[in-house]
């Protein structure tokens, strides 16, 4: 089962589609332009039906695994269902068509939903002031860090470090050094939780802030949480919290009270709307009173029932991103806020909880559990156990491939080796939880007996397992002019 | 499930977080039914005002172009937007394949060898293209040529100041610039000497990045053919909706050369065992997931369902239909500029500069003249003396293949009134 690219695909002969001529009376822009503005090669533009657009599109839909076919258990990626009412939201002409330099009168409604999701992110977190931003996790992360750098030289303080534990998601280191910190690694004791020796010798004048997720990577709840905050904010730096997992605990606890200063949000996460196979997310940072006045501009304000967006924020870090964020983002999760309310966001973390404890009974015993439970919304596995077979997480994965669940997170946390992360979301109904550990079972089973055959999965997927390495070696051969193919693109053979 | 565990409640789940850090409730209204829900989100919706595509003239950045229903019908399909970032390739051929097509769509339109995944937008585009052009070269100062858009400007200021890059106004390149960035055409619609300021970058060695409206590039040269070393821009024309500003897609395209500073996801050809083509994500190494701190960019979460769109697009348009969509719209728009020079008082901003199909258009009392346009129905153009002093009183219109000559009068019809 494979499709050919678009660009293979086309015929020179297909119409191009019907569209508006001018229909006023003006010359030509080729009559108009100087020649050294004007295109010499047209662009080698795939030729294609709409019926034949659509059938190819369809076919590569058919290629892929997600939520709304299989169980998607990859760990902290927080895959649950996205309601189709969200979708229908973000589509209202009232939100869809608004230009973003129309007037301040005739975007109320924009802007109070938006005033309103602040709002509720304030509650879920406990901050006093959100920015809707950011347009992804990470980007809210370096967000976070640029406010808090600007922070520590409003006070005459230059701190040049920020303590990443080792367990972190990779995200949060790049994000550090694109701030112009240095990254400094924190260990992780042997349960799995941040060490507190080795955060108390990392800590100095010169650290900016840790960065922390809780639960961490390993689905565990920092219980020194108080003592670590407590920590940190003696030696002058700020704590900031990486909500990839706060799926765990909306409604049970709250960041903000854990003492952490600073909190972004993965509203693609946990709070519905879709991965879109790699984006558009949306990442807003919640902050405290301190770091209030460094918020990116414009925010959203109220004043005797009108809303208006406020530019003159003197101490701001500017502007993150265009405009106001993804507004079509913020759109979907609102209406997943208003559906579900205080009490359905406080059931759905406790089913998360409740699922990931429940497949990590399921699991443990067949595959290896190195930390001690309970678990919060996702656990951390090993497949080491299987290594005398010669069979790794990468097999294990692919296992599942074939037996229709997408895989878990593997190789991630690196403090594990082989890790297999598993998160499998209020989603999911017990007898798909069941149905997913007898497919673990299955595939333990079939590495003691036959290896090798697991070795060759996934064979019920498209393609099998694909050469990255020789990807990579053509790319460079590519790269060095040895080789004409671009590899990174399709081009028309003799060109 | 709780006696499977073998624990008698939920609590008995949530040991590991100290009492004292509990709460009893989340201090949110209870859910609502759907029904009541997309009540709520309609009364929101209906306090805003939509102004018609025909009768939109305004841009800066974000422009209503027609949108094929094929792009809804693409974007639409659960099986992209509820899947994720394809670290299983197998499992993933559709969402990989679809950005092997979208980065050869780019690198078509920009003349370049190699374009990514996507970016967010069109402001960090820029920014992350600045960010590889001052590794590259070791430089510290970045020069932005003219009128970049004022909102990538800030993004630029923002991204470069954690990292001591130093963002300057300006066309003259030193030995301390490590890359001169210019908008074709600029946030004012007006075409800029991009060969020439191409040459002045690479004359002084820096890199030349070009910040292009891609539906432009179906009649504009594209920067790979007058040398730019990369080519970013917004993706917003390419059939996503205007949305208060996003989401949209960023891209970005280089040469060869520079393929290993790219931030984000690559994707690349690749083979199974049985010889069968498949796409893989590939030069990782750049990546933060691999990388850490040492990565080209911290961006995980990129815009691809965007980029999807924008593939649908193109794909739908070819090469002939993006060109009479470029070609119809700069017609409109010469229509409409001289039409709007004729008013009294009224004169272009430039008028020995080149446009496409957005312009500067000096009017006097621009407050009241859009208020008057507003109440006729009409998204009259941009102002744009709010972001540059001495554009004080300068309009921006633009015009595309929605404004139909209908609309077109109607607008000089309110504005003769």
């Amino acid at each position: 089962m494979s499709e050919p690219l678009s660009f293979e695909l086309s015929r020179p002969g297909a119409e191009p589609p019907r569209l508006p001529a001018p229909g006023l009376s003006a010359a030509p822009s080729a009559d108009v332009l100087p020649k050294e503005h004007l295109r010499v090669k047209p662009a080698d533009l795939p030729r294609l039906s709409e019926a034949e657009i659509m059938r190819h599109y369809s076919r590569l839909a058919s290629l892929n695994y997600s939520i709304s076919e299989q169980f998607y258990p990859l760990g902290s990626c927080t895959m649950k269902y996205n309601p189709v009412a969200n979708e229908a939201a973000a589509a209202l002409p009232g939100f869809a068509g608004l230009h973003p330099y129309q007037d301040e009168e005739t975007v109320q409604g924009a802007l109070e939903l938006m005033w309103r999701l602040e709002r509720a992110l304030c509650a879920v977190v406990g901050v006093d002031r959100v920015t809707l931003q950011p347009a992804a996790g990470a980007h809210g992360e370096w967000t976070a860090l640029r406010m808090i750098q600007a922070y520590h030289h409003s006070r005459g303080d230059k701190r040049t470090e920020v303590l990443v534990p080792d367990s972190a998601h990779g995200t949060n280191p790049a994000s550090a050094a694109l701030s112009g910190f240095q990254v400094v690694e924190v260990r992780s004791g042997r349960d799995g939780r941040i060490s507190l020796s080795d955060l108390e010798s990392k800590l100095s004048p010169r650290v900016a802030a840790l960065m922390l997720t809780n639960p961490n990577t390993l689905g565990l709840f920092e219980r020194e949480i108080l003592d670590v905050a407590e920590m940190v904010h003696a030696t002058g730096a700020m704590l900031y919290y990486d909500g990839a997992n706060l799926n765990a605990f909306m409604g049970v606890c709250r960041p903000g009270d854990m003492g952490f200063d600073a909190v972004h949000m993965n509203l693609h996460k946990t709070f519905t709307t879709p991965h879109g196979g790699g984006g558009p997310g949306a990442g807003p940072v919640g902050v405290k009173a301190e770091l209030v006045p460094f918020l990116p501009h414009p925010t959203v304000e109220k004043a005797d029932g009108h809303f208006k967006l406020d530019f003159r924020r003197p101490k701001s870090i500017g502007r993150v991103r265009s405009f106001y964020g993804n507004f079509g983002m913020l759109v979907r999760a609102y209406t997943y806020v208003l559906a579900m309310g205080g009490d359905g966001l406080t059931q759905a973390s406790k089913d998360a909880v409740l699922s990931a404890n429940y497949l990590r009974k399921q699991v443990d015993g067949v595959l290896e559990i190195p930390h001690h439970g309970p678990c919060m919304h996702e656990f951390v596995a090993t497949a080491h156990n299987l290594a005398s077979q010669g069979v790794r997480a990468l097999d294990v994965a692919k296992g599942l491939l074939d037996r229709d669940f997408y895989a878990p997170t593997i190789y991630f946390p690196l403090v594990v080796p082989e890790a297999i992360m598993v998160e499998p979301t209020e989603t999911e109904s017990k007898a798909t939880l069941d149905a997913f550990a007898e497919a673990l079972k299955e595939i333990v089973q079939e590495a003691k007996t036959n290896p090798a055959a697991l070795h060759e999965a996934p064979r019920n997927t498209p393609v099998g397992r694909l050469d990255e390495v020789g990807t990579a070696r053509r790319i460079t051969a590519y790269l060095t002019g040895q080789s004409e193919e671009p590899v990174l693109r399709w081009k028309r053979a003799g060109k | 499930m709780l006696a499977a565990i073998g624990v008698d409640s939920m609590d008995d789940l949530l040991v590991d977080i100290p009492s004292s850090l509990r709460i009893h409730e989340l201090k949110l209204p209870d859910g609502l039914s759907e029904l009541d829900t997309m009540a709520e989100i309609n009364a929101l919706a209906g306090k805003n005002r939509v102004f018609a595509d025909r009768l939109t003239f305004r841009g800066g950045g974000v422009y209503r172009r027609f949108i094929p229903t094929a792009v809804a019908a693409v974007t639409g399909k659960p099986e992209f937007y509820s899947a994720y970032t394809p670290y299983q390739p197998e499992a993933s051929q559709g969402t990989l394949q679809a950005i092997f097509e979208f980065q050869t769509l780019i690198a078509e339109l920009t003349g370049l060898d190699v374009a990514n995944a996507s970016l967010y937008d069109g402001a960090t585009a820029v920014a992350e293209a600045s960010m590889m052009a001052r590794v590259h070269t070791g430089r510290d100062e970045v020069l932005v040529a003219g009128y970049l858009h004022p909102e990538y400007l800030e993004v630029l200021r923002a991204f470069g100041e954690g990292r001591g890059m130093k963002v300057r106004r300006g066309e003259e390149p030193t030995a301390k610039t490590a890359a001169l960035v210019f908008q074709q055409p600029d946030f004012l619609g007006l075409l800029v000497d991009a060969r020439g300021l191409t040459e002045k970058a690479h004359a002084a060695g820096a890199l030349a990045i070009a910040c292009v409206d891609p539906i432009s590039l179906a009649i504009l040269a594209p920067p790979g053919e007058y040398g730019a070393d990369i080519a970013v821009g917004e993706g917003q024309q390419l059939g996503l909706a205007p949305s208060y500003g996003g989401p949209h897609v960023g891209f970005i395209a280089c040469r060869k050369e520079l393929v290993r500073r790219l931030p984000g996801r690559l994707i690349g050809s690749s083979f199974d065992s049985a010889g069968r083509r498949g796409f893989v994500l590939t030069l990782t190494a750049r990546e933060q997931h691999i990388r850490r701190e040492k990565a080209t960019s911290n961006i995980c979460t990129n815009h691809s369902l965007c980029a999807l769109a924008a593939s649908v697009y193109m794909t739908y348009m070819g090469e002939a239909g993006l060109r009479q969509v470029a070609e119809t719209s700069f017609q409109r728009a010469h229509a409409l500029a001289e039409r709007l020079a004729k008013l009294p008082g009224w004169e272009l901003a430039f008028p020995e500069r080149q446009f496409l199909n957005e312009f500067p258009v000096i009017v006097p009392k621009p407050g009241p003249v859009l208020r008057k346009l507003a109440r006729k129905g009409i998204l009259g153009g941009l102002e744009v003396g709010r972001w540059f002093r001495e554009l004080r009183g300068v309009v921006t219109f633009t015009c595309t293949e929605v404004n139909d000559p209908a609309a077109i009068n109607q607008l000089l019809e309110v504005l003769t009134s």
